[in-house]
This record gives structure tokens, sequence and C-alpha cells, in this order.
């Protein structure tokens, strides 16, 4: 089996997230911490892989809330909004943004950092730490949809809807920053977020109509 | 069926019952669910193509801390050769089995050879590296032509040929060669002036549904099982799981989770066994999620193939012959969609002689699957080009002579089914006659093509209950997984027959255990066959509720009427009452009223799809871009309009990435190099130009509103018709799929 291992490592593609950043080392880890937003860092206890983690305390303000969670530093902010629970035991159970490429291709996992849109899969939860995080289980004002979700529901603009809170986020923040889209600057926008039903007709639409609503 | 018909709710568009919980995050998908105790499943999979599995060593994971459970095909009952029966086919138990968890080979790379289960999904996924396999690495053989010929490697060594009913004696990776025949081939050549004959290739495509396949179960000490999936039939994977593990459907219980596209690939179970056994041996719920690399790797593509097509044709342009030949790869276990495809390649026609020849041929590539209108994509991508070449020797208009020689009811296909009523000529006509075809195309290196597509459609089995609330509305029970609106487009079914609104109708996917039996949401039945069950089941409930209105007015049940959306007293007594009148007074004639129906329609009604397509290709770099799409169909009726244009549009794109894209790039080993959504790539909306869509409506007397299947035959069209406007752009034939720059620049000769 050694020597079939070895021919796995030389031949195999397949590299994992974990095993890419346990390669980094842990200074290249240190590195990416903003000291700021590192609450306590420790050991961790319970490290049985051969591998010391250390794993950072750190505050997230997601959707106007605050959470404080014990994270790994490899830990992506995808993986916290959606397995993540805070010190205080509650589980943050936002599955709205989902897992579909892990690699930042896709888009599905779009939230909004800061104002931006950004891959949630590609964000590692510490390098998020104290800015404000918006999912699309955030959008909405109590009971009152975001306009582009109104539009979306109004244009059908979803099909199997697994790619669409990636989708109504991604529109969000292009309206938040072109309040009066062409289409060719929507397909713009939109073209980091894939759509496999092909639903896109209807998606420009709903972005036109939201941008009417928005006032753009 | 023929008259039109004026409908309230049918042909609306109401706004879609899932809408809200899709637009907000909160639908739950199955890689959403939680429960207490969860463990997290991963899968060990092969690194080589074809290899024998010497042995297993599972004891360094068994002894980790957090390891809870390992499992091998050792675990799973002994799966002899038996044919295990999935209500829609038939298949080999064992290689049902072998492709859960590969007992003694290995026949693709992806391919599950052991699975544990950890406390967290991290822990799960470096513990593979404590299991040990030991494999004796064997050649694989990666295309279908080669898989054929009589030296190459053999997959299964007991694999014999069914070859029209009679097995052969040597082995071979061809499982089966089938033939259909009509009127006499020779003859029909010898009456042709014009003759083409073109071989075709197409590659290895995924489906690239974006939610990758996850599967969480609960083995309880009782023997219950219960699983939360996605999937596009909860019955299906109940059935299948029942086989692989060997005990009662009435033991396993499949909750459906939302579902994140299907395309026909999420028929087939993959994880779900996996972790009812990992579930079973630690006595905790268990999740598998399969990362993108894996469903690209270890489910169902759609099958690669080799397609030679010849027709003859008079010189006044009738089609006197045609003849195909269709190798089609199963991936590692027989069962590729061949049969599918030969039964449409030739069908948009009305052709007096044909001969067609099937091959299903096992590979080193991952178990082939359903792939919207499986088969005819790829069958009918040769037919189209050749039609088109015969359209150009004959100096003939494309859509004048499909609409010649256009299949219509009392034609027989090659494979024998007499059409009833059906669209393809009205669809032609309707493209033919759009503004489109006759627009002025200008420029340079810029073509227009067209194509045409059959999609046979299905019906089997489905089940509907209707619960009357007293507020007037009612609850819809279903067992078919919305994929694209399925909920409103069957609820509308039945709020149709009662009179009321769509928005009063609350449909519910519910678990195995609370609907009758219901086939996959696949084969564009559902909204044909559970609508016709919602439409069943409404005919229930206003038959009791006429009864009830009967006692309310003391009146013999024979005099009540439903009219316009009230029940009506005939016999002289002014009585009227609206359906949400009498649903509050339920209580004093009897109590709640709930109506039912399980059916299994046959008369599906044939779609039939034509398209126009404009295309730039840079000859430079080969890239193709579409520059105007229009597509017709025939619907049947259009429950919901949205969502038939949605299906149109939706399988247009997919046909363009298949046409221009999509495929499985292997290095010689057997290893796919594109694995991942930037390598694998599929349309995105810079890749699209705004995709017109037209319905047209020739009702299938099968179903009470006419309704047909509409949600495969839009892929069917497109690649034929990109690679005929390629032809009138740089007039260079492209006999293979994907059309890359690459590819096209090689068939220019720059390459």
């Amino acid at each position: 089996m050694g020597k079939e291992k070895d021919l796995e490592k030389n031949k195999g593609s397949v590299i994992s997230r974990r095993g890419f950043l346990k390669g980094m080392g842990t200074g290249a880890v240190a590195a990416t911490v903003a000291p700021t937003a590192l609450v306590s860092a420790e050991k961790s206890a319970d490290a049985k892989m051969g591998d010391a983690i250390t794993r950072a305390k750190i505050k997230l303000h997601i959707n106007n809330e605050t959470h404080e969670v014990e994270v790994e530093p490899r830990t992506t902010l995808l993986s916290v909004l959606r397995d993540g629970i805070d010190t205080s035991g509650k589980r943050i159970d936002l599955t709205g943004a989902k897992s579909i490429c892990d690699r930042g291709e896709c888009g599905g996992c779009t939230v909004q950092v800061d104002g931006k849109p950004i891959y949630s899969c590609m964000m590692l939860a510490i390098d998020a730490a104290g800015k404000q995080i918006t999912t699309v289980e955030g959008l909405a004002n109590g009971d009152q949809l975001h306009p582009v979700q109104e539009a979306f529901v109004q244009h059908d603009a979803l099909m199997c809807g697994f790619c669409t809170p990636g989708f109504v986020v991604a529109s969000k923040s292009l309206l938040d920053e072109n309040p009066a889209p062409t289409l060719e600057e929507i397909k713009g926008g939109l073209s980091g977020n894939i759509c496999r039903c092909g639903t896109y007709p209807f998606i420009f639409e709903a972005v036109k109509t939201a941008s009417g609503k928005m006032g753009g | 069926m023929s008259e039109k018909k004026e409908y309230k709710v049918i042909g609306t568009r109401p706004i879609r019952h899932d809408g809200v919980d899709k637009v907000t995050g909160r639908a739950l998908y199955g890689a959403d669910f939680q429960t207490t105790g969860l463990l997290h499943g991963k899968v060990l999979r092969s690194r080589h193509a074809h290899a024998r599995i010497k042995s297993i060593d599972t004891s360094r994971a068994e002894a980790h801390p957090d390891v809870k459970a390992v499992v091998t095909a050792a675990d799973l009952p002994t799966a002899a050769d038996k044919i295990a029966d999935l209500g829609e086919s038939a298949v080999n138990l064992k290689y049902l089995c072998d492709n859960i968890l590969a007992s003694d080979k290995a026949l693709y790379t992806g391919h599950a050879v052991a699975a544990l289960a950890a406390s967290d999904p991290h822990t799960a996924e470096e513990a593979l590296e404590l299991i040990d396999v030991e494999y004796e690495v064997l050649p694989p053989v990666l295309e279908v032509r080669e898989a054929m010929e009589d030296d190459a490697p053999l997959l299964h060594e007991n694999l014999k040929t069914d070859a029209m009913g009679e097995k052969s004696e040597e082995s071979s990776n061809v499982a089966s060669h089938f033939q259909h025949k009509k009127g006499d081939i020779d003859t029909g050549f010898a009456e042709a002036d014009v003759v083409i004959e073109h071989d075709f290739v197409t590659g290895t495509v995924h489906q690239g549904y974006i939610e990758p396949h996850n599967a969480t179960a609960l083995y309880n000490p009782d023997g219950q099982l219960t699983i939360w999936c996605s999937t596009q039939g909860a019955f299906a994977v109940r059935q299948q799981v029942s086989e692989i593990l060997q005990i009662p459907v009435s033991k396993v219980k499949v909750v459906p989770m939302e579902i994140g596209g299907g395309f026909g690939g999420k028929i087939s179970v993959y994880l779900e066994p996996v972790a009812a056994l990992l579930s079973k041996k630690s006595g905790r719920p268990v999740k598998v999620l399969m990362n993108r690399a894996e469903v690209f790797e270890a489910t169902g593509p759609t099958p690669a193939s080799y397609i030679r097509v010849k027709m003859g044709v008079t010189n006044d342009g009738r089609i006197t012959a045609a003849e195909g030949y269709l190798a089609f790869e199963a991936g590692a276990y027989p069962g590729s969609p061949v049969g599918a495809g030969a039964m449409c390649i030739f069908s948009p026609y009305n052709i007096p002689n044909g001969l067609i020849d099937g091959y299903d041929v096992v590979v080193n590539k991952p178990k082939s699957n359903a792939y919207r209108a499986p088969g005819a994509t790829n069958a009918e991508f040769a037919a189209e080009t050749v039609v088109d070449e015969i359209c150009e020797k004959l100096g003939m208009d494309p859509l004048e002579f499909r609409i010649l020689n256009g299949a219509e009811e009392g034609v027989s296909r090659i494979d024998g089914p007499v059409f009833p009523r059906i669209g393809c000529i009205e669809a032609t006509e309707a493209a033919k006659e759009h503004p489109h075809y006759e627009a002025p195309l200008e420029g340079e290196n810029r073509g227009r093509g067209v194509a045409s597509g059959f999609w046979f459609n299905v019906g089997l089995k489905s089940s509907v209950a209707i619960n009357v609330n007293p507020d007037g509305t009612i609850s819809l029970v279903e067992g078919s997984t919305d994929i694209g609106g399925t909920r409103a487009s069957i609820a509308m079914q039945a709020a149709e027959v009662l009179g009321i609104p769509a928005e009063s109708v609350y449909p519910t996917v519910v678990d195995t255990n609370s609907v009758g039996y219901t086939d996959v949401t696949g084969g564009s039945r559902t909204a044909f066959a559970t609508g016709y069950a919602a439409y069943e089941a409404a005919q229930d409930v206003k038959q009791q509720m006429t009864e009830r209105a009967a006692k309310l007015w003391e009146v013999d049940a024979a005099e009540v009427q439903f009219a316009d959306g009230d029940f009506v007293c005939v016999n002289g007594k002014d009585e009227r009452m609206s359906f949400k009148e009498l649903a509050a007074r339920l209580d004093e004639v009897g109590g709640p009223v709930t109506g039912r129906a399980s059916v299994d329609p046959t008369g599906v009604g044939g779609a039939f799809a034509t398209h126009i397509v404009d295309v730039e290709v840079d000859p430079d770099t080969g890239k193709v871009e579409i520059l105007r799409y229009t597509a017709t169909q025939d619907a049947g009726k259009a429950v919901h309009p949205s969502y038939v244009e949605g299906q149109m549009q939706g399988g247009v794109t997919q046909g363009i990435g298949w046409a221009l894209n999509e495929e499985y790039i292997y290095d010689k080993d057997g290893r796919m190099s594109n694995a991942s959504f930037l390598d694998y790539r599929m349309p995105t909306c810079l890749d699209l130009p705004m995709i017109d869509t037209v319905i047209v409506e020739v009702p299938n007397p099968g179903h009470p509103y006419g309704v047909r299947g509409v949600g495969e035959v839009p892929i069917v069209p497109p690649p034929a018709a990109i690679a005929n406007a390629i032809y009138r752009a740089i007039g260079v034939r492209m006999k293979e799929l994907p059309m890359s720059p690459g590819r096209i620049l090689k068939t220019m000769g720059k390459l």
C-alpha cells in the first residue's frame, strides 16, 4: 500500500482544501489571520490526525446579529454559515448559501461582505471577522421581501431554485452598485453565477423589474 | 379533444407555491438537512479506471477514535447475478450493488471502494487515507469502438452479448445488440435519387445539476430505515435501496428533500445505500455529501456515442429509406440509453423503409445515466445533420422538407409504434412562419441552421390525494418531487376541475409512507401523469362534494350539478353554493372530504420541437457565438406557459453547452482531467442570446386537458441546428460533438 499511496500522490489530481492548507504550514495560515479579528487562539485539544491545528475565536456580524465562533483558520465562511455553531451553542444554520463547487466556480454561495458580493466558499471565516455579512436570509425586511426577491418570484426566475440564493444576492449587489443596468451589464454582473436549469432570460427580466422598483 | 377548450386556470401564469421559500433561502435541500447525533460519511474512490481489487484492509481506519463505522462491498448482502425489478426497468442486481461499492473490480476512476463515517466531515475525509486497498491495475478501455474490438480488455469476464435475444458464447464488452426494421431497406435505397451517409461521434457529457448528490440515513434498531435525500423519485430510491440491501420496501421510508436539478441523473442511487450501511453499523444517523469532482467522476454522465446515418430521398424530396447504426457507451455497467436513441433518431419523419441497429457497450467510465431526452440528442445530431445535407443537395428549403416528410397521426415509427395526434408538422410550420426564419442575416462567417427533434415522453404511475379544507382551499398531497415548477402545474389541474384559483391549492411533496406509489419526476411525465392523477383526485372530490350538497338540500345526488365553480340544484329548487361555501358546511353532512386517485396513463403523446439558430464563427479562433435562437414546440396544452417557456429555454441552454463546450476529457489512463466547473464549462449568461419561444398547442387526446410532456425535447435539436448553422457560416460539416474551437479549426484544416 505504501507504494500504491506514493503512486496516488504523484498521479492523482485531487487536492483537498484541508490537505492544501496543511501543506501551506501554520506560518502561512497565521499570516492570513487579521490580528484584530483574533480574539484568542489556542491549540486544539482534540487534534488527533498528527497536526496541531490552531483555533481562533472570532466575531462574525451576520444579518445584523453578532456570533462569536471558534474556528480553525482553514474554515471557510460558507462552512460557518451552514454548519457553524457559535460559542453560546447556537447553530448559525444559514443554509441559503449552497455548497456546490466549493472552488469559486459557480456563485451558488454568494453573500455580501461589507456590501460586496463574494463567494463564501472562497473566503476564510477569519477574513470575514468584524465585517458586515449579509446572506440571502438577511435580505427581507421582516415579512417584506427585498425587491429583488419579489421580482424573482414574480418572473419565475427560478426553476429548481438551488442557484437562486446566489443569484438573488448577486443581483442585489449588482443593483446596489448600478441601479439601472443595461442587459449587457446585467449579464456581466451575473456572469459569475451558473444556473443549469437555464432560467437566465427570466432572471434578466427579474433584475430589470427590481431595478425599476428600487428606483433605478 | 380536437377543438380548443376554454379554461379558467389552465393556461394562466399564477405565482409558484414554493417561490418565497426559494428566494429567501428557506427551502431545505438534502444537504441542508440536520438531525441530532449526525455523523458524516465520506467515500473512498478508485483512482484507477480499471483494476482488480486484491484486498481492502480497513483496520487502521476502524482503530481511529473518531471513526464510527467503515463499510465495503463485503457489508452488502451477497449479490449474486439476479435481475432486480426497479419498476421502470430491470437491472442485474450484482451490477447495481457493484456500482454502489465495488467488490471484485474498480471499473472507472471515481468508483466507490469503501466508505466511513466520522464525527465531522473533515475527519472523515482524512481518515479515508487509513483504508488500505491493494489493486492490480488493468488496462482501461475508454471508447466505444475500441471496446467493441475482439481483443479489447474485458470489463466483465462473464458478460455475454444479448444479440436480439440470443446470448453470445464469447464474453464481450457489447452487452446487447438490437434491431428495428420497417419496410424493406434495400428497396428503399434503390428508389432513392440521392443517398447521403456519414458517421458521427459525440462526447461524454454530464447532466450538470448544480446540487451535488446527498443522502442522510437513519437505521433504527427495529430495522426501520429512513432516508432523506434529493432525488427525482423517492419511490425509486426506496425500490433500489430495498433491492441492494435486501430488505422489504415496507422497511424503507424515503423523505424527498427539495432537489437542485436532476435532468435524469438523480434517479439512480449512489450514496443512499452507503449512508444506510454506515448508519446500521454506527447506530447513528449518517449524512454523506459528494463534492463536485465526485459528481463528475462517479455519477451518471450521458454516454459518448458513435453513430452512422444513411438516408435516401427522391429528387422531389421524399425520404425513401433511412438506416442508423448507434453504438453507445454504457459506462461501467450495461444500460446506456441507446434504446431511447433508436426510438427517436428518425421519428420526426414519415419513412417507409428503415433499419436501426443499436449496441450497448461497456467502457471504463462511470455508469451512464439518463440526461434529458436520453439518447435522442446524440441520435438526432447525426440524423438532422444528414437531413440538412440532403436539403442542400436537393436545393430544398430545410423546413419545407421537414413539413413534406413530417410525421403525423397514423404514421408508424421505424421501431413500431404508430403516432396518435401529434404536432410535428405544426411545430415546424410555426418555425417557418416565425419572423426569425426570414430575417436578414448579414455579415461574414454567419449562418442560420435549423433542426427538429422528438422525444416520446412517458406516462407511468402517479398518486395524488386531496383534502378539502373548511376555508374552501384544498391541500394536495403528491409524490412527485418538484424540480421545475410542477407543484404549480399539478395544482392548477386540480384547481381547474374544482373551479377554484390555483392559489387555493396547497401542494405538498411527501415521503413514501404518506402518498400512493409515484414514479420518478422524469421522462417528461410529471405535469402529464401526476397532473392526470390530480385531475382524477379532484373529480373524486367533486363527486363527493356533489353528494354532500345533495344531502344539504335533501335532494337526490343526480339532481345536483357542478358548473362554473358552483354546485347547483337542477330539480327546480333554487339552490346554489360555491365550492368555498360548501367546504365550510361539510361537517354538517358527514365530515371531511378527501379525494384520491392513482393513475397509470398511457396516452402520452410524443413531443416535437423545431429550432432556428444564427451563429457567427470566428475563423481565426474557431469560437462560435450564438447570435439568435428561436425554439418552437408542441406542448399539447401549456398548463403554465411560463414553465413551458422555461423548459424550452433551459433545454436550449443545455443543448448549446453540449453543442459547443461540454465534454469529459480523459487522459490515457482513464482519469478525467476536467472534473470541475472551471474546466467543464457550462453556459453562463454571457454565452447566450435571448431565446425566443413559440408554444404550439395540438391537444394530446390522451390527457383530459390535452397536456403533453414538455421538459426533454428542447435539448434535442440544438447541436444539429448549430452544426447546420456553422456549415452555412463557414462551409464545413461538423460531425463531432462538442464543436469546440479546436475541433472547428481542425475541421477547417487550420490545426
